[in-house]
């Protein structure tokens, strides 16, 4: 008997266009079934829907809800909302926003508590005794302190281990996760996974966890639906979906995904964007981005065809009950290509001849001083960037890598001279950009260009795509009249792969990948040659990253850009870069060449960055827990910066903070672990 | 030439804004995304009715506007010499309640004086009876006939009016698909045609003390008011736009600076500060007659120095405002964009951050209208408002005031002004409301 049994749900507009078109599942209890899909496939309306909180305008349309054999959709609102939060609670995406910033921790979940279990005896102190021990669950240190504290006062992990004890107070029967930790950094995010395996072994709820990612699914789900367009394309266990996804929308998920072992190779990127509502009147949803379509995918839509063993797939192409599958394109085919050949050349040449330098940074520091007081008194310093060195060869990726808040950004942009750095020097092909001032550094602007993360904030929504691409040729007065602009924007569209047709448009009339390659052409306007990309791909679905990666692959190849890639997906990392450093509280803890650091971790750090990240194949690096969370970076650690919360930690370490070690012609690391002796091998 | 256009100060600066509307109204038009919550605002039906309104009270406005004089018979050395009086076209539409004063207080529909007076009758006696008005009812034989006729004629009225909404519908139903709207042009129609039949030979809404029809002051206040509503924007839209961008946008001293002075501004009583504005500007005037060639353009110029002085005290709050949404603006990605392309400071706020604000302004622009039109108001009550011969809301009342007092009482000229003042607020602030919230981003919009 399964805990949760959802049949045909249909959820829709008040228009009459289906969100959520026939989804059925169920999850028995102890499991942990996830929802896999792209943004705008209906993930969260469907959660939204199993707990009946739907937004204005979007209405339940049918379909049954069963929660421990209790129909839900048949209950009043004031029965409603006994289950909500009792037999069924939610987590959500952005913890920071999901806790009341007036209340104390304590306050909100003893307010779970009195609703859904409250003690009739002594109410209030069996709450406080339960509120302490539901946030010891959770892992939080010193919960007898903690719950008088308020949410500002907690960091984000720690605000979603917040949220789950609130969830968890309740008791819950099934427990539903909104993309839990796509908010936090993968150490924190691997944390908050562990977390919720563990309280589900202990308290064997069900468990919806709805994600967009690959990795989470692999470490956490033990069956998985993958959505597309309102619907469930593909139901397997984990087992299965990863060993061979049957549906093609699986299948190119998987080959969407930027690894190691597809450098040098175009990624399989899949084309176009998800349809928009309701577009696609008749045959399958998929049909238009699917490489292996026929003409019944266009006329009839595809009727869920279940398999052996629970499995089940939405797709012509096993009409004839799996006798396909097995047949190419199923995973199995995946990386066959030789992992290195062309990529070992490409290193190759790397070594011997040694490139010239585009970009030299040395000893770059960014503080920002802490004003306090009457008289704004400098009473102290955030380092936000303190003293970075590295260099960047043409036509080169460089990495940086590093958790949320460890100063990447900030170095991004002083590189740029949009923050004024401290100290240090940045030369770019040569010439001297700290200290410039503005007449002359207008002169440089042209030479390097920035990608920014978000590609709805970074286009002005009042212009139009040519007044947009036009603007940085017209600020640095370069690009000749009016009308060579105008072919250059022409030129510049047709190479990030947009229509001509679109320099008249707004950018609220695209996509959010189409969005990204205008931002890409805006900055490829001024013919630089260093791009800073900072997290250009992190607000993007996993097929559209593809698609801009690929983008950005051969604009390197074609115009020997050299980028500078800020990132925090290390899958992107190995695909792309040629060089890595790894940042750690405005400092390079780790540098080398992509190969060495993610190969052969030295910095405890790294390693338990790289240990941390969820790989989809679940291989088996030994997770290293890594404890706490970044310091501020307004009072860093004694010593070396990341040794209260390193595994490896001696005397020396607190004390002083390590000198790099070099350790191979294309491997340096900062830590005492790695003396001079053995270095250089 | 028998008459002589004349632009008063108040003019230009309404026609002024009327251009700058156009040319905003046209380069909405061409682009998608601006038209986009325009569509929203004609969806709805509160709006549109409220707009109808607004647009009535503006027509009579405009008319009122149009300035001019007439030549007189006499001739000076072969020159027109025109009269001292300036018109407006409004005053030659319904001149015959502008010329039809009576000797004094004449209640609503009244065909006769309010107060006794004593009276010489046809044998030679005298006696203290009600005068006949010298215009109000003087076709009827009878005083006795007036409810009758009354009746008679608002339903005529009302009937032709109702005809022409009917036609109106006929024509606008295409374009019009809100019930409601059409229906409220309907009852519009017929109310006015019911009013002007009756207003043709009776006082409406009676007669002021020295004998003027009350429905003719409340219509002339419409454009004091509409003025005071509108040129006050001219005045602080610059102020608080380029303050509060530039302080939003560069922060640090410009910032301490700019914000200093609007604290300071909005700590002083602006009342107080009006009133002193007020009377130092009054003794400029009265020192300098030669300056005015006539009286009108004397109260004009006070009308718009007003304008010139609540704008000055008004600004702060849509400064405040728009720092606030600047200093969310600056941090967004596109702006820093811009910065790393080296592009000028002026050129990020005219290009990046004020097309960004714009509807923030165009909601503060609404809702401030009907608070200036109520500030005038209070300001004329008060006696620091207009000069005391321009007709406005404010006047009125100041002078029905003491007569709340007497037995028995006056009421009309005040309830006029009242009902007059509260359906114009009041389609304001309802239009406000839907205009911000066709703007409002956070209100979900599934309907599209």
């Amino acid at each position: 008997m399964p805990m949760l049994k959802v049949e045909n749900l249909i959820t829709t507009l008040r228009s009459g266009v289906a969100i959520v078109d026939g989804l059925s599942f169920d999850i028995a209890a102890g499991e942990t079934f996830a929802l896999l899909g792209e943004s705008g496939c209906g993930k969260s309306i469907t959660a939204l829907s199993l707990l009946r909180l739907l937004p204005d305008g979007v209405a339940n349309a049918g379909g049954s809800v069963q929660l421990d054999g209790v129909e839900l959709s048949a209950m009043s609102e004031r029965e409603m909302r006994a289950v909500r939060g009792g037999s069924m609670a939610m987590i959500f995406q952005e913890p920071g926003l999901s806790l009341n910033p007036v209340m104390t921790v304590g306050q909100q979940i003893a307010e779970v508590l009195e609703l859904h279990c409250s003690d009739r005896d002594s109410p209030l102190l069996a709450n406080e005794q339960r509120t302490i021990e539901l946030l010891e669950q959770v892992g939080i240190p010193d919960p007898a302190r903690r719950v008088r504290e308020y949410p500002f006062q907690l960091s984000g992990g720690m605000k979603q281990r917040v949220m789950i004890a609130m969830a968890l107070a309740g008791q819950p029967k099934l427990l539903i996760a909104d993309e839990p930790t796509t908010a936090l950094d993968v150490t924190i995010q691997a944390q908050v996974l562990e977390l919720l395996r563990d309280t589900q072994q202990q308290s064997g709820m069900a468990m919806l966890l709805i994600t967009h990612d690959l990795g989470v699914v692999a470490q956490t789900a033990h069956r998985v639906g993958v959505m597309y367009a309102g619907q469930i394309v593909e139901q397997a266990s984990r087992e299965q979906l990863f060993t061979q996804p049957l549906h093609p929308y699986t299948q190119k998920l998987f080959a969407a995904l930027p690894e190691m072992r597809r450098r040098g190779e175009t990624l399989a990127a899949i084309p176009g964007s998800v349809p928009p509502l309701g577009s696609v009147a008749q045959g399958c949803r998929f049909a238009s981005r699917c490489d292996r379509v026929w003409e019944q995918c266009r006329v009839q839509s595809p009727q869920w065809i279940a398999l052996a063993d629970g499995r089940g797939v939405r797709c012509h192409l096993y009409q004839d009950r799996g006798a396909r599958i097995g047949e190419p394109g199923a995973r199995g085919e995946e990386g066959a290509f030789p992992v290195g050949e062309r990529e070992g050349a490409d290193e190759g040449c790397s070594i011997h001849v040694p490139r010239s330098m585009l970009l030299e940074v040395a000893d770059l520091k960014v503080h920002f001083p802490i004003r306090k007081g009457l008289l704004q008194r400098v009473a102290g310093q955030v380092k936000a960037v303190d003293g970075v060195s590295l260099a960047i060869p043409r036509g080169r990726t460089l990495a940086l890598v590093g958790e949320s808040g460890c100063g990447k950004t900030t170095l991004g942009k002083a590189l740029l001279q949009l923050v004024a750095p401290t100290a240090g020097s940045v030369r770019l092909a040569g010439g001297e950009l700290v200290g410039l001032n503005a007449r002359a550094l207008r002169a440089q602007r042209s030479a390097m260009q920035m990608v920014f993360q978000d590609p709805y904030a970074s286009l002005n929504p009042k212009m139009r795509v040519a007044e947009i691409l036009e603007e940085g040729m017209s600020a640095l007065n370069i690009g000749g009249d009016g009308a060579a602009r105008q072919v250059h924007i022409d030129e510049l569209l047709e190479k990030v792969g947009l229509d001509r047709a679109a320099k008249w448009r707004y950018p609220h009339e695209f996509s959010g990948g189409q969005r990204q390659r205008i931002a890409i052409a805006r900055a490829l306007a001024v013919s630089p040659q260093l791009l800073i990309c900072d997290e250009p791909t992190s607000a993007l679905d996993v097929s559209v990253q593809a698609q801009i990666l690929n983008l950005l692959k051969m604009l390197q190849q074609e115009l020997q850009l050299s980028y500078l890639f800020i990132t925090h997906n290390l899958g992107v990392v190995e695909y792309l870069a040629h060089e890595v450093c790894v940042m750690y509280l405005g400092r390079i803890v780790e540098r080398g060449t992509s190969e060495a650091v993610l190969r052969a971790p030295k910095h405890p750090y790294t390693q338990a960055l790289l240990s941390a990240v969820p790989r989809i194949d679940g291989a088996g690096v030994a997770r290293i827990r890594l404890e706490g969370e970044l310091p501020s970076p307004a009072n860093p650690p004694q010593g070396c910066h990341f040794a209260p919360r390193c595994a490896q930690v001696n005397d020396q370490c607190r004390r002083v903070y390590p000198e790099e070690r070099v350790i191979s012609a294309e491997h340096a690391v900062n830590c005492h672990l790695y003396s001079k002796s053995d270095g250089c091998g | 030439m028998s008459f002589m256009p004349v632009i008063l100060w108040s003019d230009a600066l309404v026609f002024l804004l009327l251009a700058a509307g156009g040319v905003m109204a046209w380069s909405v038009r061409r682009r998608e995304h601006l038209l986009l919550p325009w569509k929203r605002v004609a969806k709805n039906s509160t709006a549109m009715a409220s707009l109808l309104v607004l647009s009535l009270f503006l027509i009579i406005g405009l008319l009122d506007t149009c300035h001019y004089r007439v030549a007189l018979p006499e001739q000076n050395n072969g020159e027109a010499v025109y009269s001292p009086e300036v018109l407006s076209l409004f005053d030659k539409l319904v001149d015959p309640l502008r010329i039809h004063t009576e000797k004094t207080y004449s209640a609503p529909l009244a065909v006769t004086l309010y107060a006794k007076e004593s009276m010489t009758d046809a044998q030679g006696r005298i006696v203290r009876d009600y005068p006949r008005l010298q215009y109000g009812g003087a076709h009827l034989g009878e005083v006795t006939q007036r409810d009758s006729d009354v009746l008679k004629r608002a339903i005529l009225g009302a009937a032709a009016g109702a005809l022409v909404g009917l036609l109106l519908i006929r024509v606008g139903r295409r374009r019009i698909p809100q019930r409601a709207v059409l229906v409220f042009i309907l009852v519009i129609a017929t109310v006015i045609g019911a009013a002007v039949n009756v207003a043709a030979v009776y006082h409406l809404l009676g007669t002021d003390k020295v004998g003027q029809d009350v429905l003719f002051l409340s219509l002339k206040s419409i454009r004091t008011g509409l003025i005071i509503g509108s040129v006050t924007t001219l005045v602080t839209l610059p102020l608080a736009l380029f303050f509060g961008i530039a302080a939003g946008y560069f922060r640090g001293w410009i910032d301490d600076v700019i914000q200093y002075i609007y604290t300071v501004l909005s700590s002083i009583p602006s009342v107080l500060l009006i009133a002193a504005a007020v009377l130092m500007m009054q003794v400029t005037i009265d020192t300098h007659p030669e300056w005015f060639d006539t009286s009108a353009s004397r109260a004009d110029l006070r009308l718009v120095f007003l304008c010139l002085i609540l704008g000055m005290t008004s600004w702060t709050g849509l400064c405040r405002l728009l720092r606030g949404e600047t200093l969310k603006l600056r941090e967004l990605e596109y702006i820093q964009a811009a910065q790393s392309f080296g592009v000028s400071s002026m050129r990020i706020l005219s290009r990046h951050i004020l097309p960004n604000v714009m509807h923030i302004v165009l909601i503060a622009l609404v809702m401030d209208f009907s608070a200036l039109v109520l500030a005038e108001a209070v300001l004329s009550y008060v006696g620091v408002g207009v000069d005391p011969s321009m007709i406005s809301f404010g006047t009125m009342i100041n002078g029905a005031r003491l007569e709340m007092g007497r037995e028995p009482m006056v009421w009309w000229a005040l309830a006029a002004a009242f009902g007059f003042m509260l359906v114009l607020v009041l389609a304001a602030n309802l239009f406000a409301d839907a205009v911000r919230d066709a703007f409002d981003p956070r209100l979900s919009r599934t309907e599209m």
